[in-house]
């Protein structure tokens, strides 16, 4: 871009021109595209609904209950590696309609001789009734702190809306609990 | 008419007769033909340096059990192999083959950026140097496999992980300068009448690939910024307890790498459009199909990353997504088959070392194509993925397809370069035990990998036993005969039959218009195309 072409030709003229400036300006154009792929991925899923996770927190609303469909809901707790804490749902399963607000308990205890910050992560199963699980309140909106020894009973309030698909008979709620030391608010 | 040329630099003033003497020649050069040689000789280094990677992976895997290296070495040797391969032997290769040969086809005097075109050389073996030197610190190469996935790559990389950074930035850098210098030459510098779709297809496909290059390289660059941000400033980009999400590391790794894919086939598919017509006496057959048909498998490339990820619990609308757009990728790729087919249907075929090795290409690419359409089913692909039948698939599309391409294409531009035929029968004795060499690998790793061997495992069970030691002696007769290769190359440069300035008898375009050897300088006045 910096020379002449000797003659001009009907494709690129005959005048210096900025084809060389235009595309370092699209190489780190695509870099901050890369860092953008970050949220990105999170609205396209949102939009398209394929996100397969739970929001919240929500209002509580008072909504039509389904009595006519009864579902169930498990439990599961998984310790992520290096994770020492006691971690488990107080009750395996329940059974709920569609719109009625239920309240479950989990239990974590730091065995530990250390005060340390633990983050659940939720997961559900299959994942076209994540979007149809609304919680009120989640033990993992926040971070946990547990003194050394310390154990506290986790409440999760939560319904699943009368719109959930009628072929969803069973619905698995996994919580994964991480070390969060390292990102302690 | 002007004189500007695009090489007014330090060492022209030394004249426009050749070259500046000694080591700072290779060291200041900003000649396109100098720079593609070291391109070239530089890729051909680290062919063997990561081919003697693979030899020890395939030592280790003769037999069951642990007999040679250390678990944890035999990580550090399939990463490197694969990051050597990718990104030092494969496409350095390419831009080296770019170089030389563009200016040349399109009657430009040089590369339009010189001086970029320098220091996107001359950073490669700073990136390399930088990874290689890994293997010899405590901490030890990395060993996360050149898909690098977080957290094996962030929580529990070694320390030698931050070198990588660097390195893969350093490299990514290289082949954006590289990618620019390309694309700037072919819009700018083309000679009069030379119209885009007069191009020869080496140009076009390199042309999309430098476009691809500029758009994902520096996806890349992000991908591993967020590592070094995760690893040493308390982000958490990759890491679940801090919000972040490891699976995301994956959907940005691979919006890069499946681009990634063709841009390590793309040239290949050119350099192949050339030699075949040439050897069959025939003009190409669909020449615009062709360059649309590359164009398609750009942008398709674009919007099929996930196809790698069809088991990280994706929701079934998007696997089928991915998957259909996979498999229509076999559109355009079936258009070129069918195009290097019909060219030489009815052609006066000769069977001079490159056109052997582009037929080979062409079976042997279209062998690797069918599996990738194969692993693109997403039910069937929860059977293969991560078995060796993903490794003999890409093995199939890199090794005779990739590699063959840039065989194919020394061997077809050597007498233009040096000014000597090869020797025929030490080249067809190179191209033979070349492809019995790679079949012998890399055809059990299909059965292997569908009886469920997984990859990346330094041991196996019993029953892989017999196809692994097939595997591993045709892996030492591929690996060894590429020392016939290297011999063929010095022995062509010091000498042999002396070539004619059009080579081949069916060769058409600029760079056959010029003297064999090309002199240090062509084209200073451009020719006009009709």
């Amino acid at each position: 871009m910096n020379s002449n072409s000797p003659q001009p030709d009907e494709q690129s003229g005959h005048k210096p021109n900025n084809t060389a400036l235009k595309l370092v300006i699209a190489a780190v154009a695509m870099f901050g595209f890369g860092f953008a792929l970050v949220p990105l991925y999170d609205i396209f899923c949102e939009i398209t609904g394929i996100n397969g996770k739970t929001g919240g927190p929500v209002e509580r609303v008072e909504q039509w209950v389904d009595t006519s469909r009864t579902i169930t809901v498990q439990f599961i707790t998984t310790n992520n590696a290096g994770m020492p804490w006691e971690f488990e749902a107080l009750q395996e399963e329940v059974e709920m309609h569609p719109g009625a607000w239920t309240q479950v308990k989990f239990w974590a205890l730091n065995p530990t001789e250390n005060d340390m910050v633990g983050q659940a992560v939720p997961s559900v199963s299959p994942s076209e009734a994540a979007e149809h699980v609304q919680k009120t309140e989640c033990f993992c909106f926040d971070q946990q702190t547990l003194k050394a020894g310390e154990g506290r009973e986790m409440p999760l309030i939560f319904s699943l809306s009368p719109e959930i698909p009628s072929h969803v008979k069973k619905v698995t709620m996994s919580y994964t609990l991480f070390d969060a030391g390292a990102f302690a608010k | 008419m002007t004189t500007a040329t695009a090489s007014h630099d330090n060492h022209d003033d030394h004249g426009h007769h050749g070259p500046a003497k000694g080591i700072m020649r290779w060291v200041l050069t900003t000649n396109h033909k100098d720079i593609g040689t070291m391109y070239l000789w530089f890729s051909l280094t680290m062919l063997f340096i990561g081919g003697t990677m693979a030899l020890i992976i395939r030592s280790e895997l003769f037999q069951p059990g642990m007999q040679l290296i250390e678990p944890e070495f035999f990580n550090q040797m399939t990463t490197m192999h694969g990051l050597i391969m990718v990104f030092g032997a494969i496409m350095p290769a390419f831009v080296g083959l770019a170089n030389w040969m563009v200016p040349l086809m399109i009657g430009a005097p040089d590369m339009a950026l010189p001086r970029m075109n320098n220091w996107s050389f001359w950073i490669l073996p700073f990136a390399f140097g930088m990874l290689l030197f890994t293997l010899f610190t405590e901490a030890g190469a990395p060993n996360f496999g050149w898909t690098f996935y977080a957290p094996l790559s962030t929580t529990y990389a070694p320390s030698s992980v931050t070198y990588f950074i660097f390195g893969v930035h350093m490299m990514g850098i290289s082949s954006i300068m590289g990618a620019i210098n390309i694309i700037v030459t072919i819009l700018n510098l083309r000679a009069p009448g030379m119209t885009l779709m007069k191009m020869p297809l080496f140009v076009w496909t390199w042309f999309i690939t430098a476009y691809l290059l500029v758009a994902v390289m520096p996806v890349l660059a992000g991908v591993v910024t967020m590592m070094l941000m995760d690893i040493h400033y308390g982000t958490a980009f990759f890491d679940a307890a801090g919000g972040g999400d490891p699976v995301l590391f994956q959907h940005v790794f691979w919006f890069f790498g499946h681009p990634e894919v063709y841009i390590m086939i793309l040239p290949a598919f050119g350099i192949v459009s050339q030699i075949i017509p040439t050897f069959a006496r025939k003009p190409l057959f669909g020449y615009a199909s062709m360059v649309y048909a590359t164009s398609s498998i750009a942008f398709l490339s674009f919007i099929v990353w996930a196809h790698h990820m069809f088991t990280v619990g994706l929701p079934l609308q998007t696997e089928l997504f991915f998957m259909y757009a996979t498999m229509l990728i076999a559109i355009p790729t079936g258009v070129k088959v069918f195009n290097w087919v019909s060219t030489m249907f009815r052609g006066s075929m000769t069977f001079e070392t490159p056109m052997l090795f582009a037929l080979a290409f062409v079976v042997l690419f279209t062998i690797g194509g069918f599996s990738g359409l194969m692993l693109s089913i997403a039910p069937a692909d929860f059977q293969y993925h991560d078995t060796y039948f993903v490794v003999a698939h890409f093995h199939y599309v890199l090794v005779p397809g990739a590699l063959f391409g840039i065989i194919a294409g020394v061997y077809y531009w050597l007498p233009k370069w040096t000014g000597h035929y090869i020797n025929e029968n030490l080249g067809k004795f190179h191209f033979w035990m070349s492809f019995i060499g790679v079949n012998v690998t890399f055809f059990p790793m299909h059965f292997i990998g569908l009886a469920g061997m997984p990859r990346r495992i330094p041991d196996y069970a019993l029953q892989f036993a017999d196809f692994n030691a097939i595997a591993t002696v045709g892996a030492f007769i591929f690996g060894f005969s590429q020392l016939i290769f290297l011999f063929v190359l010095i022995k062509t440069i010091r000498g042999g039959e002396k070539a004619t300035d059009q080579v081949w008898e069916g060769a058409e375009g600029l760079e056959w218009t010029i003297p064999s050897p090309a002199p240090y300088h062509t084209f200073a006045e451009p020719p006009h195309v009709k």
